[in-house]
């Protein structure tokens, strides 16, 4: 890697300001994503602002009936938490099958979600809960949060702090790995909240989207028999030596009706 | 002898108490004082045209030592790398052999072809200055479609080569052949590639190289399997640097598959370099590196045809294929797929007409040579899927078909029409065996069962031979390799009775210091742990043909079974100076030297003793010590056979194959420790599962660049992807070989793709898929099915 200046700060006050007016600076939660990057020498950042030493932003709590992570959470603390298990199993079984366990270990929620990666499980079900995405500045709706490749609505030097899930009635995920990878290919993830049925998914296109006819045939009817005609088109979808766009479009059909048979069990 | 650490018993590894505490020696660990680290600049083209290099602003950069391109070998007048097995062609004309420049001098030929070798205070530092080398390039059109490389109007590779052809090579008297099909009942046709494989062992390929100025010396440390082979080329043929000033140490490698036999630019520049420089160089391989710069294994377009009468009986075999060499000809790349493919194509079977025909052509992709079976998993890939086929075609069960062409256990020597002879085999009883294993009978309820499931379960078959231990030398000289084909050993004992047995061959994760240890106790009853096993390096044995193709205890094992014999003639005769009999009389039996007859005996370790110090010894009739050495050049090839068969479930909604149960039973002839030959048929079938499902390296066919380059892209097979597998064996002992053994280290991987690929074609014919691709990726296989949809739909 090239060399870059390293930054541990302890609360997020300080991690804005290391941020602040460095165009190159970059902030790291997991660093799993980052650090193959700047192995592989793709990112030369001036700074990395290492989050890890800020505590304030770890932790899962029970606010009514939401559950709010913070955004250096670990997936494997996601994936074990009593409370995240009791009001949104499915985000529990999400997490407990992103990467391996040396991944879940560092990797974090809000890494995840400010990166960004077509083929990354949370936004799934970020959009697909209707998550509120909190960040030192303010506050993002699921739906305007995802914005394309690689694409948030994160400003320069504002960060994930935390991320707020709804209590889920019934909801699963279902992921089909990229063999090699096994990042998501398609991953589906359907919910039914107390705002209605969503069905987001990642890892077929460039970024997470919804299929609005799957989730107004699931509104009348929760069952995978009520999706089993409906067909994502193609166009748009990734595509290549692992998947055609026309199987991606495919998978989305097979995983969305696998993963509501999940939710009713 | 039986005992608890003999011939034949469950031993655990010695070697692994260092790999799995991490106190293994690999090249990298190697503490070198004042060492430089050496980084190659690599083509990031397929094909171009290298206008200008320019390093004027690298040389400045902070830690560089020293930059070298293509030009500065072609002033100190370096040698091209070699192939060092000359096929004729079906004229009787030597191949092509385009030059192999260690560093590209004016043009690059693939992705991953040296420019330039960058050598820094660290690491990091010569990949900076790397990155500050200037190159122009002229990019030129590419070919890396197998399929289409021999096609007129194809970008050439090489002028050397035209129409990139390096030999049009056959076998068999194609006349005959073709009388034979004229006079078919059924002919059975098929159209095959076999996927391109990347090796991807554990520890990439590295090197490190020490110069010393007072003695002229050069000590290379390099990931080989056979140092000293390695050592005779870059001597010989590439650098000059007499044998005898060049020591080549290979220590601990982890994995080579193949991939480590040869002679790489890599070590060449790093050996070569380290006298320019005056300070030891270090290298070692990133795993990008790896997947694009280590040979890579198979690649064959392949049409094939079997001719059977009415009462199923093969009558004849022809096959057409061509196999991809790369952009350049590896040490051995040549050989693959002749005289380790088409010689193989009778496979158990009587069938007794064969032709094949076989192109070998140059691409701008890696080059391609030996990888864990080489040629003889294309050869039964071909056999083994066409037999099924027929079989399918004809209603008749597969198992059945087989059995029906068996070569008969009364027949051998088995002379084959494709040159080969069989020494040994029975094959009726290993198919037995594995069928009721995998409880053939069953099957169909099983694949009922997974039907209600909505899963769709196939099984096949796949009854491999394979010729390992390549042999005899005189034989191998007459097919054009450039090698011997013994093996040599060493005996050693040192005064206090313990012994280093000093092998020829490299173990670089096969166990073999486990195995022999275990030779020598057996034969000589010294203690396991008062043995040690010495390899790999060439100042410590006399000289070694190193590990591949199976070889290593049917001609290895067997010169230390050769060196044992003269420790103990050399010890019955000092015995019985101590005994003063008369040294005819004295026989040799658990260890120690007896009188028949008598209650006189000697202790191994006190003859040995005695021949240290040689107070009373028989000085006039023999010399002090114990120390023999021994030389094995084997009469044949030894013939492994074996059945595998694979279960699969396949779900028609994603394409998903899954490996449900997987089958294999192996005559290996005797067998030394099972438990390190279940390990060897473990990692065979994995690697074969791994081709049939899941590997495949890809070029993209505009630009040639290497799509599946990193693991994020290129599928291993990992150990959730396999059930337990059901292993079986049956013994016929190999006759010309003083262990009776054969190899056991490829088999898994021989066979196992034909068998998969059998199950997955058994499992989808119901719903009308004919042909899956491998690898049977579920794209693949959903896009099979698919296909099959919508021609029936038509």
């Amino acid at each position: 890697m090239y060399d870059f200046a390293y930054h541990r700060p302890k609360s997020v006050a300080d991690a804005i300001a290391l941020l602040k007016g460095k165009e190159e600076a970059r902030p790291m939660s997991g660093g799993m994503t980052l650090i193959p990057t700047l192995k592989q020498r793709l990112a030369r950042p001036s700074d990395v602002v290492d989050l890890g030493g800020v505590k304030e932003l770890a932790g899962i709590k029970v606010e009514g009936d939401r559950v709010v992570i913070g955004g250096m959470t670990k997936h494997g603390d996601v994936a074990t938490s009593a409370d995240v298990k009791k009001l949104i199993p499915a985000l529990a079984d999400l997490a407990g099958h992103i990467g391996d366990p040396q991944v879940r270990n560092r990797g974090t929620m809000g890494g995840s979600v400010a990166n960004n990666d077509p083929a990354a499980d949370y936004p799934a079900a970020v959009v697909a809960l209707n998550a509120t995405v909190t960040t030192n500045t303010g506050k993002h709706a699921a739906d305007d949060f995802f914005k394309g490749l690689f694409e948030t609505a994160l400003a320069d030097g504002e960060i994930v702090t935390s991320i707020s899930f709804p209590k889920a009635e019934k909801a699963a995920y279902m992921k089909f790995p990229n063999p090699a990878s096994r990042y998501a290919m398609v991953g589906v993830f359907v919910a039914k909240t107390a705002a209605g049925v969503r069905v987001a998914v990642t890892g077929a296109g460039p970024c997470v989207f919804r299929v609005k006819a799957m989730e107004e045939a699931l509104s009348k009817n929760f069952s995978s028999d009520a999706i089993k005609d409906i067909k994502v088109p193609a166009d748009g979808l990734n595509s290549d030596i692992h998947g055609s766009a026309e199987y991606r479009a495919h998978l989305v059909g097979v995983m969305a009706r696998r993963a509501v048979d999940k939710a009713n069990k | 002898m039986t005992s608890a650490t003999g011939i034949g018993a469950r031993v655990l590894r010695t070697e692994d108490k260092r790999f799995l505490t991490g106190t293994g020696r690999y090249v990298d660990d190697l503490p070198l004082a004042r060492a430089t680290y050496a980084y190659f600049l690599r083509s990031p083209h397929a094909h171009a045209k290298i206008k200008s290099i320019d390093i004027s602003a690298a040389e400045k950069l902070p830690g560089v030592v020293n930059i070298f391109t293509g030009k500065d070998l072609v002033d100190a007048k370096v040698g091209g790398l070699i192939c060092g097995w000359v096929v004729k062609d079906k004229h009787g004309e030597p191949h092509k052999a385009p030059p192999h420049p260690v560093m590209a001098v004016d043009t690059v030929r693939y992705v991953g072809d040296t420019v330039a070798m960058v050598v820094a205070n660290s690491h990091d530092e010569a990949r900076d200055a790397a990155e500050a080398i200037k190159v122009e390039y002229e990019v030129l059109p590419a070919i890396v479609d197998l399929a289409r490389a021999l096609d007129k109007g194809a970008p050439q590779v090489h002028a050397e080569a035209p129409g990139n052809l390096i030999y049009d090579w056959e076998i068999g008297v194609k006349a005959d052949v073709e009388a034979a099909f004229a006079k078919a009942a059924h002919v059975t046709k098929m159209d095959i590639v076999n996927n391109r494989l990347i090796p991807n062992a554990m520890e990439p390929r590295a090197a490190a190289a020490e110069y010393d100025k007072g003695t002229g010396n050069y000590t290379l440390w390099s990931t080989s399997q056979n140092p000293h082979v390695l050592r005779l080329i870059l001597s010989a043929f590439v650098l000059g640097i007499p044998e005898h000033k060049l020591r080549v140490i290979a220590p601990d490698v982890g994995g080579g598959f193949g991939s480590k036999i040869f002679c790489y630019a890599d070590e060449t520049m790093v050996c070569w370099a380290a006298s320019r420089v005056g300070r030891p160089i270090k290298w070692t391989a990133e795993r990008s590196e790896s997947f694009q710069t280590d040979c890579h294994g198979r690649d064959h377009v392949t049409h094939a045809e079997l001719a059977l009468d009415k009462e199923g009986k093969f009558l004849a075999l022809k096959v057409e294929t061509i196999a991809n060499m790369g952009a350049y000809l590896s040490t051995f790349s040549t050989a693959v797929p002749t005289y380790l493919y088409a010689t193989l194509l009778a496979g158990q079977y009587t069938t007794p007409l064969i032709y094949a025909n076989v192109k070998a052509a140059v691409t701008h992709t890696a080059p391609v040579d030996a990888y864990r079976g080489a040629g003889r998993p294309e050869a039964t890939f071909v056999v083994e899927t066409i037999v099924s086929k027929a079989a399918a075609e004809l209603k008749m069960d597969p198992a059945e078909l087989r059995r029906k062409n068996f070569i008969p256990s009364t027949a051998f020597p088995y002379q084959t029409p494709v040159a080969l002879q069989y020494d040994s085999g029975n094959y009726p009883p290993i198919i037995d065996e594995a069928m009721k294993i995998a409880d053939y009978p069953g099957f169909e309820t099983r694949r009922a069962e997974a039907k209600a499931r909505g899963k769709l379960r196939g099984i096949g078959f796949s009854s491999y031979i394979e010729a390992c231990g390549l042999a005899p030398s005189q034989v191998i000289g007459q097919l054009g390799g450039g090698v011997g084909q013994w093996e040599s050993a060493q005996i050693k004992f040192n005064p206090t009775g313990n012994v280093q047995v000093i092998t020829g061959s490299h173990s670089h994760g096969q166990g073999h210091e486990t195995t022999f240890a275990q030779l020598v106790h057996d034969r000589l009853g010294v203690p396991m742990d008062q043995i040690e096993v010495v390899h790999g390096d060439t100042s410590t044995t006399t000289f070694g043909m190193g590990t591949y193709g199976s070889r290593s205890l049917a001609v290895g094992g067997s010169a230390i079974m050769k060196a044992t014999d003269k420790i103990i003639a050399k010890g019955k005769k000092i015995a019985a100076h101590l005994m003063e009999a008369d040294a005819a009389d004295v026989v040799f039996e658990n260890g120690t030297f007896k009188v028949a007859g008598t209650d006189k005996a000697v202790p191994l370790a006190q003859a040995v003793f005695a021949a240290y110090v040689p107070h009373n010894y028989p000085l006039a009739e023999i010399e002090p010590g114990m120390d023999e050495n021994a030389f094995y050049d084997p009469a044949n090839f030894v013939y492994p056979s074996g059945t595998q068969i694979c279960e699969v479930e396949i779900d028609p909604d994603t394409g998903i194959v899954e490996v449900v149960a997987h089958t294999a039973v192996d005559d290996f002839g005797n067998i030394i420790n099972p438990m390190i030959v279940e390990g060897q048929v473990h990692g065979g079938i994995v690697q074969g599962v791994g081709q049939a499902l899941f590997e495949g390296a890809v070029y993209d066919k505009e630009t040639g660049q290497l799509l599946s380059g990193s693991f994020m892209d290129y599928t291993m097979p990992r150990a959730d992807n396999f059930p337990s597998f059901k292993l079986g064996y049956k013994v016929t002992p190999c006759p010309h070989n003083p262990l009776g053994v054969k190899g056991c280290g490829e088999a898994g991987a021989i066979a196992a793709p034909a068998a998969v690929m059998n199950a997955v074609h058994n499992a989808l014919a119901p719903i009308g898929v004919k042909h899956v691709e491998m690898p049977a990726t579920p794209l693949n296989v959903w896009q099979s099915i698919q296909g099959a949809q919508h021609a029936a739909a038509e």
